[in-house]
């Protein structure tokens, strides 16, 4: 059926089509703002993060150390157990140099997001930071990092206390 | 368990954007497939509606908006969704209305119009990010996908020189379908030399964002053999969805797809995939995601795809060809529609009417997947004749 059909429908239109009034459109800029409650286990996590400090909670069924911490634990799916500070260093799992910004506009310094596993934490507990103080070129997959705070009367309780993490070699 | 059929099918050009609105462009495909099919539409008697974020179009409830151009007014209608997934999930839903005994035929119908969100379709995805943990980094779509590139090529070894071999592949591929929005005769060092846009990913080894729709008519047993000359059996549906913590598992392996896969060959009565599926459309969306997705579906061992793919054996006229509709890097990534469009795509494989794309050597059996919401859903349909 596909090799008789000579007309497929769908009509392309081209950036002139706009631009010269060829084809009719109706523009809308939604304005929904929203504000998240962070919820109990979140709260705790950013309470620690504005004292400079990481912390997980621990499940002693599946005996693992989640991060970010969590109320229940997904796998056994009973309440998890005990409150555990974690280290603020960790390994990078993987990491990108991304050059645009989301609405593909070039970025003047690269950005370097990682999936960083922290110390403390069960094998395989990562959280998503950026990277600095490090030249794109040298950053590479197992280096060893550590957090860089930002100064305690400046944090605010977010993701965001933490500025990067910069390389660090184990003492 | 009952079995389900597909008797027709359709779709649109696939384009960057589109004149027709999204439920002009669900009924042009949704004719075709009826029309394929040689069914009216009071033949039909439920519709299933597929389609990604509501954001993309600035429209509520996108399944009731819809509805006029799939057919589903007046009848029993819904939409699903599950992100990029939503394309091959939507025939399973459709298959589960069939395999119950309560229905006997139902439309299928996958759209998607991406052009509509302005500056650009990728703010639609802001939101899948962690409002509290991760948006405040200001991340976006490309990181997650960049992150898990660096991860699969660093574990295996396997180089971004490999990887290109895809998308070359699948944009030539494209230049077969009438409908391709990207076909094009590219060489790697093209797809190395373009834009670097999020380390590994560079511009052309990303599909683009398009308006387009696709739609499947589906039907009982009885109802098939009565009304088509070559119905294509559904012979395996699965499913399957990971952890949405997805820093907290290896980017590396699908373990979701496994899971997914392993359910459909189960229910297809397959052991030994990598000989009894003989055309993959594996979801495409990146060309690392081809490799990625046919080791989680078992076709090749981790890390293997990428020789696969250099060697030649998912060309068309390859042992394993895989996406040679030209997969979502040529003929375009209109979300829900891309998926169902590699159900189409089986479809006409199968009963022999792919033209200029036609994998040789009588193909029986094919398998379509796809791939989404926050990078941990696996869909798979096994179709055969
Ligand atoms: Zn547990």
């Amino acid at each position: 059926m596909t090799v008789n059909i000579k007309q497929w429908p769908g009509t392309a239109l081209a950036t002139r089509d706009l631009e010269q009034g060829h084809v009719l459109t109706v523009k809308y800029k939604p304005r929904a703002e929203y504000a998240w409650d962070a919820g109990v286990a979140i709260a705790r996590y950013l309470e620690e993060l504005k004292a400079g400090r990481l912390i997980a909670r621990s499940c002693k069924q599946c005996d693992r150390i989640l991060i970010p911490p969590r109320m229940f634990c997904e796998e056994c799916f009973r309440p998890t157990d005990s409150w555990v500070y974690v280290e603020d260093t960790g390994t990078v799992n993987t990491f990108s140099i991304c050059h645009v910004r989301w609405d593909v506009v070039r970025l003047d310094q690269p950005q370097l997001p990682a999936v960083i596993h922290v110390d403390g934490a069960s094998p395989g507990m990562g959280i998503l930071h950026l990277l600095g103080e490090v030249a794109p070129e040298e950053v590479y997959i197992g280096m060893k990092v550590k957090a860089v705070w930002e100064e305690a009367s400046r944090r605010q309780g977010s993701i965001t206390d933490i500025r990067h993490w910069k390389p660090w070699k184990e003492e | 368990m009952a079995k389900v059929a597909v008797v027709g099918a359709g779709m649109t050009r696939f384009v960057r954007r589109a004149q027709e609105t999204g439920r002009e462009l669900s009924w042009q495909a949704a004719k075709m497939a009826l029309d394929a099919a040689g069914l009216r539409l009071k033949d039909v008697d439920a519709v299933v509606i597929g389609s990604a974020p509501d954001a993309f179009d600035g429209v509520h409830m996108k399944g009731e908006y819809l509805a006029d151009g799939s057919g589903g007014w007046c009848k029993p209608t819904l939409r699903c969704y599950v992100g990029g997934g939503t394309g091959v999930f939507a025939p399973i839903q459709a298959w589960y209305h069939i395999a119950s005994g309560r229905f006997d035929t139902v439309l299928v119908v996958c759209e998607e119009k991406m052009s509509s969100c302005h500056p650009h379709p990728q703010g639609a995805f802001l939101t899948i990010f962690d409002h509290t943990t991760e948006r405040a980094l200001g991340p976006n779509l490309l990181w997650i996908f960049a992150l898990e590139m660096n991860r699969y090529m660093t574990v295996h070894g396997i180089t971004k020189r490999e990887i290109a071999e895809v998308a070359v592949k699948n944009k030539r591929n494209a230049l077969d379908h009438p409908c391709a929005q990207l076909g094009a005769n590219l060489t790697v060092d093209d797809v190395l030399a373009s834009e670097e846009l999020a380390w590994p990913v560079n511009r052309l080894d990303v599909s683009p964002a398009s308006d387009g729709a696709a739609a499947v008519v589906m039907c009982s047993e009885h109802v098939a053999k009565r009304t088509s000359p070559q119905p294509v059996w559904l012979e395996g549906v699965g499913w399957h969805l990971d952890t949405a913590y997805w820093t907290n598992r290896d980017l590396y392996y699908p373990q979701y797809l496994e899971y997914a896969a392993r359910m459909a060959y189960d229910m297809a009565g397959i052991k030994e995939p990598r000989k009894e599926i003989h055309i993959v459309e594996p979801y495409d969306p990146f060309d690392y995601k081809e490799l990625h997705h046919l080791e989680g579906l078992l076709l090749c061992k981790r890390g293997e795809a990428a020789r696969l793919t250099v060697d030649g054996v998912t060309q068309r006229d390859g042992d394993l060809p895989v996406c040679p509709s030209g997969g979502l890097l040529g003929v375009g990534n209109p979300i829900a529609a891309a998926g169902l469009m590699k159900v189409c795509e089986l479809f006409w494989q199968l009963r022999g009417e792919a033209g200029k794309r036609q994998v040789p050597g009588m193909p029986r059996r094919g398998l379509a997947q796809a791939w989404g919401d926050l990078m941990q859903v696996g869909t798979v349909v096994i179709m055969g004749i």
